[in-house]
């Protein structure tokens, strides 16, 4: 008896132990998690604001002074502590999320989630996510300057990360149960390549194959034109490229393949993109060239930005960094200001690889059977076995579809050409735009950025403005990378690169400003062969209208441009839609609703009845226009929207206009009163469920946590306008990142704020204190220090001593 | 008297593993006392419970109420208790004082198993 009671309560107290001790999915251990000496109770704390801090390898002290609203201004003595205080604060914001991006980029998350990630780890091996940071990381390890500043970045990280004990970890780490591990100078490198697969992963030649299957070329051409009418390029239409020498390769005789591809990699979000633009002296209020930037990227917590003032004696730095990465990506100094939005040019082909037999050892190319080379990935899986995934690689690049992954057969495969493979030297761009002074040195840092391709604008003290288009484009021929290649053929394969200095680009123009925002980088007489690859028609047009529209820009002209949430698209459309729809089979509930739009200003304003009553009639209509692409088992995409647009107004008749599950045939005019119904009903729903239908209720944007949107630690229903294709370009959880706006004034004043705050820790009152004046279209004013002594508006500052 | 002696006890040690040992500190504190104090039916479990139920409790208010409880409240948002941190707190002591007395029993059952005091 006494033996039994022994081992009862012996088993009772260890199942106990056990149970709050191991992670039961999906709770985290509860002891642990819970206990105040190990668990969340700790994260429970705004920010720890230790006066001396004491690091390895620093050669001297750092001054940080943290403003209000807990950004860092470091004061270094030279570039090596400058970055290494970097690595450091940056790591003591965002640990986790540093860690988890790259974790995410090298195709890692089953580690930490489990096999419920194993098919998105496969696609980021698969993509040559890996292989791309290692090339990456060998062009950097050849520039000692660069690779210093890594090692630097490197150690900061490392020594933040040791003086953590697992009490200390941040609640994510805490709630999934994990801990994180050094970084190295590769997690630097995978950083770079998410930010390339982002960018410049999205194309569509293999539904763009499919498309010409199933209706023919004559189809296609007319559905997919190169060149809309209404191009309102990057680089303005008037630029004379006469002088330039240009050889482009001949487009080779002979077929595409005509495959059927029903299932594609997963693309990132075709809503990725920007606006930026400069004013140069002659249109600026003041005579200073002024300059903005929003990067439109999905609204995450913690953001992808974190801002920093990165001071040396010698350069002095202000602006959005991206936490992972050296040195600031889009900010300002003294003498200059720079900005990016994505140049969304066709950077990744595909081509159709026939191996020998099914060892895939070696491939047809050129006449003759060439080895492959084999790249096992190993993914390490969270209470499962370890899964490997072998990758067959040829000269293309990686054979992402073969038989074991998404393939359709034994003996062939797609093979990936991508510039995000090259591997370029991204960060000597970013660290000599940060000391930049003039227009020449901002040229000469940008020959290094290979990929994602860039719209790099640029405005300097000295008046100057400029925009290139930058990155290391293939030199193709009419039509190369439309579609699926053949990858037995060499006149296939890439031919060469575009010169660096044929990169489009634009300095100090008559028309006395620039802007892009990822439409069309150039016109028809650009050289160069460029495809339409969904370049953007509308933003770009409201930009441009605006700055052609008067003599002198203001600040405040900047901000409300910023904030513009005209939506040029409905304006092209509903005036036509209403004129040409019959309204007598409407009820009565129906002609409200359709009042709202007649009366509506086209402003996708919070408030609007009409903005709600406008985006669900189009998204139905859209789907009504496609429903055979959807319908269809292949793999296609439908045409752009501009193209839509073009046939329902003048092309009423076209067979697109058929919905495939009526009997009927229908025309355009059908189609509009058919998709008014279907749009009437979300209506009502929305009303129903939220007691009105504005626009800003409807739409309800959110910031996401990075794992899955975490409803506690997320944000919802924020109050703002805009949509997707407007200037002001927040949609639902995608839309505005970072909006700076800099004067160069001596010194700079410059206005920024991000849909996020500097703290990555959820338990901080700077989480997220920022997403209420993005919300509201209001701006920090950021203070650019132009010394450590006497700095003004100060929180607290902090001492970074070398450690004995 | 013993029940004051284990409560005290029990907290003492638990706040002093506590500084240096994982969570599972007060089941070690829990034992101890347990093995040490001897106590008589419910009260092996619940003098510890109550003891490492309030340490926890107590502790736990002190870290977040300073920073308003920013985090007490998200994650009482994301285990469904509405952001109530009044609940998460108890919970907290509940999961702290259960894991303490549990190690108490043991410990009592330890010690009759030395056979020291048995009549």
């Amino acid at each position: 008896m006494k033996l039994l009671k022994f081992l009862l309560s012996f088993l009772l107290a260890l199942s106990v132990f056990l149970a709050l001790n191991t992670k039961i999915d999906p709770l985290p251990p509860l002891g642990k998690f819970l206990s105040p000496n190990q668990g969340i109770w700790l994260n429970d704390v705004s920010e720890d604001n230790t006066e001396e801090l004491s690091i390895k390898g620093l050669s001297a002290p750092v001054k940080v002074h943290y403003d209000k609203h807990l950004i860092p201004h470091v004061f270094a003595q030279n570039n090596l502590d400058l970055y290494r205080s970097q690595g450091y604060i940056t790591a003591k914001h965002r640990l986790w999320q540093m860690e988890f991006q790259t974790h995410a980029s090298a195709g890692r998350l089953s580690e930490i989630v489990g096999s419920a990630a194993l098919d998105y780890d496969r696609s980021q091996r698969r993509k040559g996510m890996l292989f791309g940071a290692e090339k990456a990381l060998e062009n950097m390890q050849k520039d000692p300057e660069i690779l210093g500043y890594l090692k630097a970045y490197r150690d900061g990280i490392n020594s933040y990360i040791e003086s953590l004990s697992p009490s200390k970890y941040p609640v994510e780490y805490k709630l999934l149960d994990y801990a994180p591990e050094p970084w190295t100078l590769k997690k630097t490198a995978l950083l770079l390549m998410y930010m390339t697969d982002m960018l410049a992963g999205y194309e569509t030649d293999l539904e763009f194959t499919n498309f010409i299957n199933n209706y023919g070329r004559e189809r296609f051409d007319f559905l997919f034109p190169d060149f809309f009418d209404a191009n309102d390029p990057v680089i303005p239409a008037e630029t004379d490229w006469s002088d330039w020498e240009v050889t482009v390769p001949d487009t080779p005789e002979g077929d595409f393949p005509m495959d059927y591809i029903t299932d594609v990699l997963h693309k990132p979000n075709p809503d990725n993109g920007s606006n930026n633009w400069a004013v140069g002296p002659d249109k600026s209020y003041s005579g200073n060239a002024i300059l903005a930037n929003d990067p439109h990227l999905q609204l995450n917590l913690p953001s992808i930005w974190y801002v920093m003032q990165l001071a040396t004696p010698e350069k002095n730095t202000f602006g959005a960094t991206l936490p992972g990465a050296l040195g600031i990506v889009i900010g300002f100094n003294n003498h200059i200001s720079w900005g990016v939005t994505n140049a969304t040019r066709d950077v990744r082909d595909w081509y159709k690889i026939k191996f020998k037999d099914e060892k895939r050892e070696e491939y047809w190319h050129d006449n003759q059977w060439k080895p492959t080379t084999k790249r096992v990935e190993e993914i390490v899986i969270r209470g499962r076995e370890t899964f490997y995934d072998t990758v067959v690689y040829t000269h293309h690049g990686p054979v992402s579809y073969d038989t074991s992954f998404k393939g359709n057969g034994q003996k062939m495969g797609y093979a990936m050409q991508w510039t995000g493979h090259l591997g370029g030297n991204n960060q000597r761009t970013l660290i000599e735009l940060n000391g930049a002074r003039n227009y020449h040195e901002y040229e000469a840092a940008l020959v290094h950025f290979v990929a994602p391709a860039q719209n790099f604008v640029f405005s300097s003290r000295d008046g100057d403005i400029a925009l290139w288009i930058q990155g290391r484009f293939p030199n193709k021929w009419k039509g190369q990378g439309k579609f699926l290649m053949d990858g037995t053929n060499p006149e296939h394969d890439w031919q060469g690169w575009i010169p660096q200095a044929h990169n489009a680009h634009v300095k100090n123009p008559e028309r006395g400003f620039v802007s892009s925002a990822n439409q069309h980088p150039v016109d028809k007489s650009y050289p160069y062969y460029v495809f339409n690859d969904g370049y953007e028609m509308y933003r770009n047009r409201v930009i441009n209208d605006f700055f052609r529209s008067k003599k002198k820009f203001t600040i405040q002209d900047f901000k409300d441009l910023h904030n513009n949430n005209y939506n040029l698209k409905a304006a092209e459309l509903l005036p036509h839609m209403l004129k040409v729809m019959p309204t007598d089979g409407l009820s009565e509930e129906e002609l409200a609703y359709l009042n709202d739009a007649k009366a509506w200003n086209f402003y996708n304003n919070t408030d609007s009845k009409g903005a709600s009553v406008w985006e669900a009639w189009w998204s139905k209509l859209n789907r009504m226009v496609w429903d055979e692409l959807r319908a269809d088992t292949l793999a296609m995409v439908p045409p752009f929207t501009y193209q839509t647009i073009n046939l329902l107004k003048n092309f009423p008749d076209d067979p697109f206009m058929d919905r495939v599950n009526t009997p009927e045939i229908e025309t355009a005019t059908d189609l509009f009163v058919a998709s008014f119904k279907e749009g009437v009903k979300e209506l009502n729903t929305w009303k129903e469920r939220l007691g009105n239908y504005n626009w800003g209720d409807v739409k309800a944007t959110y910031v996401g946590h990075l794992l899955q949107a975490l409803p506690a630690f997320s944000r919802f229903n924020l109050p703002i306008g805009g949509n997707s294709g407007i200037v002001n370009a927040t949609s639902r959880n995608h839309g505005p990142s970072w909006r700076m706006i800099v004067e160069m004034s001596d010194p700079p004043k410059a206005l920024g704020v991000y849909p996020g705050g500097q703290s990555g820790n959820p338990g901080s009152k700077y989480y997220d204190d920022l997403v209420d004046i993005w919300a509201a279209g209001e701006y920090l004013e950021l203070q650019f220090m132009q010394s450590t002594e006497n700095p003004t508006g100060v929180l607290f500052t902090q001492t970074l001593n070398p450690k004995q | 008297m013993k029940k004051l002696t284990n409560f005290i006890l029990t907290l003492v040690l638990g706040i002093t593993f506590s500084m240096f040992l994982p969570w599972w500190a007060v089941m070690l504190a829990g034992f101890i006392s347990g093995a040490i104090v001897r106590l008589r039916k419910a009260a092996v479990f619940f003098v510890p419970f109550l003891a490492i139920a309030l340490f926890w409790i107590v502790n736990a208010w002190l870290l977040s109420n300073p920073n308003d409880f920013i985090l007490a409240r998200k994650i009482a948002t994301l285990f469904f208790l509405n952001g109530n941190v009044v609940l998460l707190l108890l919970i907290t002591g509940l999961l702290g004082g259960i894991a303490a007395g549990v190690a108490a029993v043991f410990g009592n059952q330890c010690r009759l198993m030395m056979g020291k005091e048995n009549r």
